[in-house]
């Protein structure tokens, strides 16, 4: 007798499944119907407590007809590797007709073995949607499953969570739980069934509700925190956010509930990232006298708050030589003019000794306010910080930009910052050229105002060095120029 | 001060320390070897594929919990919001606390791992110690088996990095800008050829890591996930064309298995060299699929910089592919049922899994228009440059202004 003639002729068959994720159980019928050439049109799946499809809930063919029984030395069936895995898969998908399509194509592959190579099929095509689905959904279990912890009554620790997944997909990811949490006790509550671990073995229990399930956990407040912290307002992405996580999932996940109000002040934290770094892209000013009119009114630093006048540079405007200071001192802010106090008179000195001509050269300051303690009637000097000297480099650059000098001197550390944007200590920086990026060179020495500070032996040392150093410069100056 | 930050609760260290961390790119957790809790004392897993287990506003996923161990910098770097010369609030975590905090987000599954980096305390090496301090009390105390990522410092001392390997997944060092002018200009206390050494030395490490295993079954892992690296767009005015080329320079020499853009977003007390605008993401967006073009297309470094337009930089409207492909007509149309996978590589329009699956389908049949609309995203992109049976893209190829067909069409704002 062959398998064709224990099938009733037009009979339709039902297999009734035990549980919705059974894949053995599918395959164990599945094989038995394809030995007895049971065409996949007159085969009905069914599901625990589901319909069926269409055939399966009208009269004649309801209820499960014993279903034939292959011969023992019946052809095995054959099926690809790689259609055995897409199918396991396919099967947790809660589409009600996977089961029947998955035999479709069990059927078509007895005759053609490489039918699932062919993607542009659409029997195939449907079983790959299937499997991405349920790939997603479990990805998704594992990244959004959120635990919270029971404190149980010996003392030790619970950690539960509710999960909604949209497929059969909580038995088939248990192990990768229990690979992650081994030591841990855990149970993962969803509408369509439970998992619980305690360390050594896996209990399963049925669907559960959503009360079920523990209410907050304190370090949700950290997480929180964390999630608000890293986000960056100045790179608002919704689209991105919603097509990976959306807002199916939002209702279990604790740090969701800040999503709305970090959208709405996204936009205002933005605004405040950037006012609080002080300044906006703008243009540079064409001339120096457009500088000379722009520093009065510039409030990028607390300096300008003293209430002093803008000190700008003088010199030629083609100058070889720019020579670069702190800041004006008392002097300078009542005159309006660099280099022109109790330093500028000793500066003047040493240039005209080491023979460099200071009208020929562009003189200007690192900081252009001057930054003043009030004592009594007295202002004392107080250093810039590195920040004030930041801010005040743009100003800086502008004028190396329009003078295009070849060689920048600078006079104190200040002076040093404002041109290199780091702090250099002045006794390794001397006495070489250090290449700028526009191709200038900077050479760096002390503030004539050190000098004034010192007495004695101190003085003469170093009095030497600075008459030495600006020797260096004008001979280089020479060379440039030459 | 000190009295400060001895004041500061745990939330408000996290969030400090957090904010400070947002500014790096990076936050996978793939490309390790499997490994689970089973059999062992503690919690952890990791299986390959990283896990996003969130997805903050910005639209990047949160994978680890990225923080700095401090945010106390000696450095003084233009571009880095921790930077000495900044105002910023300023909070410091022990070893321990990292590991507690790591621990509890993890056990609670919010995270894949940690993602630890910091400013520069003290020196170098005291501060590569504190980091390797944390790895350590997560790996041999609480046998914790998951994902740890370390930012190593290049001047810090070698046997200290390769402790850092020794228990983290990946390491990585930042080279921070494209160019060298750029890196003196904005990280005058970095230096190119020690950041470059360093990396040098970390693949050689992860080499002969890898050849002790296969001789030895229980040789130390080193940096199983490999190293990475990021660089900052936007913040110098380095190109696309130059950004491609360090970008491939950096793959070829050190073996990296990313490298990361990060679009220079304005950040609060900036410096005043900085240009201070909304970061430009979409040039960001183009570099990274630049980026997959050289990794996964078989796109040469100087192909990818045909592309760009005449100020070096990538077009804006089109995805960089497609503006190869206008630029290179002649190489197309393309036939689907005869061309070479390299060739269908680069129609506009087919990834990686289209050509596969064109290239399997074509076995069983001969592909029609409509088949290649199946396995594909988007055929109107694919059509102007392919072949099939019953298509023949009759002058397209040829017209001026193909471009303006396939570039996406720019939204006419309504009068308010």
């Amino acid at each position: 007798m062959t398998a064709m003639q224990k099938v009733s002729l037009g009979a339709h068959y039902v297999v009734h499944l035990q549980a919705p994720d059974d894949f053995a159980f599918w395959r164990e019928r599945a094989r038995g119907l394809i030995q007895c050439d049971v065409p996949p049109d007159r085969l009905s799946w069914v599901e625990p407590g589901g319909m069926g499809d269409l055939f399966a809930t009208e009269g004649p063919f309801r209820g499960e007809r014993r279903l034939p029984v292959p011969d023992d030395d019946a052809r095995p069936v054959r099926a690809s590797k790689r259609f055995m895995k897409l199918a396991r898969n396919a099967a947790l998908h809660s589409d009600p007709q996977r089961f029947g399509l998955l035999y479709r194509m069990l059927w078509r592959l007895q005759s053609n073995p490489r039918a699932m190579e062919d993607k542009a099929d659409p029997d195939v095509r449907r079983i790959e949607e299937l499997d991405k689905a349920v790939r997603r959904d479990s990805h998704k279990m594992h990244a959004f499953v959120r635990f919270r912890e029971v404190r149980v009554e010996d003392g030790s620790r619970h950690y539960v969570a509710w999960f909604e997944p949209d497929h059969h997909i909580v038995r088939a990811n248990a192990g990768f739980f229990i690979r992650r949490f081994a030591n841990m006790n855990w149970s993962i509550l969803t509408p369509r069934g439970c998992l619980h671990w305690d360390g050594v073995t896996m209990r399963e229990s049925g669907p559960a509700r959503r009360e079920d399930a523990p209410q907050g956990d304190p370090i949700e407040e950290l997480w929180k925190s964390y999630y608000a912290s890293i986000f960056n307002p100045a790179r608002l992405k919704v689209g991105a956010m919603l097509a990976e996580m959306p807002k199916k999932y939002w209702k279990n996940m604790p740090e969701a509930e800040l999503i709305p109000d970090l959208i709405a002040g996204a936009q205002a934290r933005e605004v405040g990232m950037v006012a609080a770094g002080a300044r906006e892209e703008r243009e540079r000013p064409a001339s120096l006298a457009a500088i000379a009119e722009a520093i009065i009114g510039c409030r990028d630093c607390p300096i300008a708050e003293c209430d002093t006048r803008a000190v700008m540079g003088e010199g030629p405007a083609d100058a070889t030589l720019m020579i670069v200071g702190e800041q004006p001192g008392d002097r300078e802010d009542r005159e309006g003019r660099p280099f022109v106090g109790p330093s500028g008179q000793l500066l003047d000195e040493c240039l005209a000794q080491a023979g460099i001509d200071r009208s020929a050269a562009y003189v200007t300051n690192a900081v252009k306010h001057f930054k003043f303690a009030q004592r009594g009637k007295r202002r004392l000097h107080q250093s810039p910080s590195a920040k004030e000297i930041d801010t005040c480099r743009w100003w800086l650059e502008s004028e190396r930009t329009l003078v295009k000098p070849r060689l920048v001197l600078a006079l104190g550390a200040s002076a040093a910052r404002g041109l290199l944007g780091k702090t250099v200590s002045i006794s390794q920086a001397r006495g070489k050229p250090i290449a700028l990026e526009d191709g200038a060179e900077l050479w760096v020495t002390v503030h004539p105002s050190y000098l004034l500070r010192l007495e004695g032996t101190a003085h003469e040392e170093q009095g030497a060095r600075f008459a030495a150093d600006l020797a260096a410069v004008k001979a280089r100056v020479a060379e440039l120029e030459g | 001060m000190v009295q400060k930050i001895t004041t500061q609760t745990l939330r408000q260290k996290l969030e400090i320390l957090a904010d400070a961390a947002k500014y790096d790119a990076s936050c996978a957790s793939s490309g390790t070897v499997k490994k689970n809790s089973l059999g062992g004392k503690g919690i952890g897993s990791t299986e390959g594929m990283g896990i996003c287990h969130a997805y903050a506003p910005d639209g990047r996923c949160i994978s680890l919990l990225k923080i700095l161990l401090t945010n106390h910098c000696i450095f003084d770097c233009h571009y880095c919001i921790n930077r000495k010369s900044s105002n910023v609030r300023r909070a410091r975590f022990s070893p321990q606390e990292v590991a507690e905090l790591t621990l509890n987000f993890y056990r609670r599954n919010y995270i894949e791992g940690l993602f630890l980096s910091s400013g520069i305390i003290k020196s170098s090496n005291h501060t590569m110690e504190q980091l390797v301090e944390c790895a350590r009390i997560l790996r041999e105390e609480h046998d914790f088996r998951g994902y740890i990522h370390l930012k190593t410092i290049p001047e810090a001392d070698p046997e200290l990095i390769h402790q850092a390997g020794f228990h983290a997944d990946r390491v990585s060092i930042n080279v921070e800008l494209p160019t060298t002018s750029g890196l003196i200009r904005l990280a005058p206390d970095k230096d190119e050829r020690q950041i470059e050494g360093a990396m040098g030395k970390t693949k050689a490490r992860i080499i002969q890591a890898q050849d002790e295993r296969k001789r030895f079954r229980h040789a130390p892992r080193f940096a199983p996930a490999g190293q990475s690296t990021q660089m900052i767009v936007g913040a110098d005015n380095a190109s696309d064309a130059d950004i491609v080329g360090k970008a491939s320079s950096l793959y070829n020499a050190f073996g990296l298995r990313r490298v990361y853009y990060s679009a220079f977003s304005p950040i609060p007390d900036a410096s005043a060299v900085l240009p201070l605008k909304r970061p430009p993401l979409m040039r960001e967006h183009r570099l990274y699929q630049s980026d997959w073009l050289m990794r996964f297309y078989g796109y040469a470094p100087r192909e990818v910089q045909q592309a760009t337009e005449k100020d070096g930089n990538l077009p804006l409207d089109i995805d960089p592919k497609l503006a190869w492909a206008l630029k290179f007509r002649e190489q197309f149309p393309v036939d689907v049922n005869r061309a070479s996978k390299e060739q269908l590589l680069r129609v506009p329009g087919l990834g990686t899994t289209a050509v596969a699956r064109i290239v399997k389908a074509r076995r069983h049949r001969t592909l029609r228009l409509d088949d290649v609309a199946k396995l594909t995203q988007s055929i109107a992109k694919v059509r102007p440059f392919m072949v099939a049976l019953d298509w023949r893209p009759t002058m397209l190829t040829d017209r001026a202004d193909l471009r303006a067909l396939l570039a996406p069409k720019q939204e006419q704002l309504e009068l308010f």
